[in-house]
């Protein structure tokens, strides 16, 4: 199993490499730099101090010397200077990291749990009621918009009924401790969780249901039946277990969509996370802090690959074999 | 000699596609929708003349408030209905635009690298893992931010963050065709690459293509929706997104503001999703493949 990981991991290197340099060059065709953003919002400076701000984030310097000067700093593990916040980067991702995980693991949790048991009632009662119902139901959810499920119940759960807090991730001015603040921490996460799960959910429940109605067909379900085994064992011992395989996979790959997805769901709830940090970044074209996060951001999808990796090897023991 | 080879495949294939579109409920429901959504887009010039982004009524009429303006107005005395009509043209050229690029880019890309393999093949996988790596919608953010939110840089970001997928199918599909008999016959008789990659293989890869041809348009519309709602539109183009972003201000005194743009997204994506599943059942019935 360690030597799946680090075969893994050392054929991610090129990516990693590649998604530097993609993002390197692509951030430098931004029009202005953060020093124009500065300068603009402090009402104007005078040229040698413009001159000074950018000899001090080093944006005087070549294209080349530009990229040498951040490959040197990587080497070292630092991500650089925000000119926009005048703070290392690393201190600004890793400050926001918690929350977008939370997030983001929330929906995923989420949208794996009701969809891969929304998928096993469907391929179980595959073709009557229950399936045609939850199809249509997960026809819906798929062609919703996420973030318009989010103001929906924002406007139902916050504003109509008054339940649950629309914005921010904690109450601000309240020095809550033990389970008061687990609880207030809850609350405000339930909309912004759900928004984002919207989608996967019908996503996973989808996939299920056709990876184990092709499941279902195989052999070995059929031996499974035959010697007798209940009809709930097979499907979760059986059918269950090999359907998870495609489903696990495409969540791996889902990970960078759901990154992405968090911006928007950040930005409608308020939610400081690194989806909001992007934004911020690309508004005062901060490129160090975008290709930290565009950087970390990847390097995490890698990982979750990974871990996805071990998962199917657990499942699947056959894998490790090629 | 030329079309005895190709000729047959071809028209039978163009004929399964309408038959199997006649014959499928939900890809029948689907088209029918979605003709419905682009009589609207290519209508909305002569429905609501004139610019769908002028003050034309009170600010903040409720729907059915006054007749003339059958969805009401926003809190700028915009017409909704006039919104949502322009904002279908809108909505879908940037989507099928932006899914022509990635079906342009996939396409190249993956039948390269599925015909050919090697090492050519593999240096072209890599390029298409590192644009998967990278989480879509910020690269979107990014591209749109280095050009200004137009309609064809809108079109362009989506397309360039979504061809892998089109890449990874075509080349599979490239993949397994490469060794079939047709095509070794095709190769005997003394046809080129190119003859061969376009008239031979392409053909009988495109069924998984125009299923996922559907999906891709679908997404594409829920990015634009996303990316508006984060306020990077074309200011000049009325917008369901932008629609939908401007109208959550007022979400507590006018739900229907952002409730009607939804709707109308939800509409058109559902209609390319069902004609996506209606062509994905009736085309590949053996297979029941999938593809999100």
């Amino acid at each position: 199993m360690w030597r799946l990981s680090r075969r893994t991991l050392w054929q991610a290197v090129p990516t990693v490499i590649g998604i530097l340099l993609l993002n390197f060059l692509l951030l430098r065709l931004i029009p202005g730099d953060a020093v124009d953003v500065l300068a603009g919002e402090s009402g104007g400076a005078s040229a040698e101090t413009l001159l000074q701000w950018r000899s001090h984030f080093g944006l005087d310097l070549s294209l080349m010397d530009q990229l040498q000067r951040y490959l040197g700093q990587l080497a070292h593990l630092d991500l650089g200077l925000s000119p926009r916040f005048n703070l290392p980067v690393s201190q600004l991702v890793l400050d926001r990291l918690p929350n977008t995980l939370l997030l983001m693991l929330g929906a995923l949790g989420l949208a794996l749990a009701i969809g891969i048991a929304a998928g096993t009632a469907m391929a179980t009662w595959v073709g009557r009621w229950p399936d045609r119902l939850l199809s249509l139901a997960v026809l819906l959810l798929y062609s919703t918009p996420g973030f318009w499920i989010g103001l929906m119940a924002v406007l139902l759960f916050s504003v109509k009924l008054g339940w649950l807090p629309s914005n921010g991730f904690q109450t601000l001015g309240l020095d809550l401790q033990g389970p008061a603040w687990l609880l207030d921490r809850l609350q405000h996460a339930v909309l912004p969780v759900l928004a984002l799960a919207t989608f996967y959910i019908a996503l996973y429940a989808r996939l299920t249901r056709a990876a184990m109605l092709e499941v279902q067909r195989q052999d070995y379900v059929r031996t499974a039946h035959a010697k007798g085994l209940g009809p709930w064992r097979v499907v979760s011992r059986h059918v269950l277990r090999n359907a998870l395989l495609p489903v696990s996979t495409l969540a791996g790959l889902h990970f960078a969509a759901l990154l992405g997805g968090a911006a928007v769901t950040e930005t409608l709830f308020g939610w400081p996370g690194l989806g909001r940090l992007t934004l911020e970044a690309v508004m005062s074209r901060d490129y160090n802090l975008l290709l930290g996060i565009l950087l970390l951001s990847s390097m995490l999808v890698v990982l979750i690959n990974i871990a996805v990796d071990l998962f199917q090897a657990w499942l699947d023991p056959r894998i490790q074999a090629d | 000699m030329n079309s005895s080879v190709l000729q047959p495949a071809l028209s039978g294939y163009s004929e399964s596609i309408w038959a199997a579109l006649l014959r499928n409920p939900s890809a029948l429901i689907g088209a029918s929708m979605l003709g419905l959504v682009l009589a609207l887009a290519l209508s909305a010039g002569v429905l609501y003349p004139g610019d769908p982004l002028d003050m034309v009524a009170m600010p903040m009429l409720w729907p059915g408030d006054d007749p003339a303006y059958l969805l009401g107005s926003d809190s700028l005395g915009r017409d909704v209905a006039a919104g949502i009509a322009h904002g279908a043209r809108g909505s879908l050229l940037i989507a099928a635009s932006a899914t022509l690029i990635s079906v342009l880019i996939g396409g190249v890309v993956g039948a390269l690298s599925g015909y050919h393999g090697g090492k050519l093949g593999d240096v072209l996988m890599r390029v298409c893992e590192v644009f998967q790596t990278v989480p879509s919608f910020l690269l979107v953010i990014v591209i749109v931010a280095i050009g200004n939110p137009t309609l064809g840089v809108i079109a362009l970001a989506i397309g360039i963050s979504s061809w892998p997928t089109v890449a990874r199918l075509v080349r599979a599909e490239f993949r397994t065709l490469r060794e079939a008999d047709f095509v070794t016959a095709a190769r005997s008789l003394g046809f080129g690459n190119s003859s061969i990659i376009l008239r031979e293989i392409l053909p009988n890869a495109l069924a998984p293509l125009v299923v996922t041809t559907s999906i891709l348009i679908a997404q594409a519309i829920l990015v634009e929706a996303g990316l508006a709602f984060l306020g990077m539109s074309d200011p000049n183009q009325a917008s369901w997104g932008a629609m939908l972003g401007s109208g959550r201000e007022q979400i507590a005194s006018g739900w229907y503001l952002t409730a009607l743009p939804g709707l109308a997204i939800i509409f058109v994506v559902l209609a390319l999703n069902l004609l996506g599943d209606g062509l994905n059942d009736a085309l590949n019935p053996r297979l029941r493949r999938y593809i999100p």
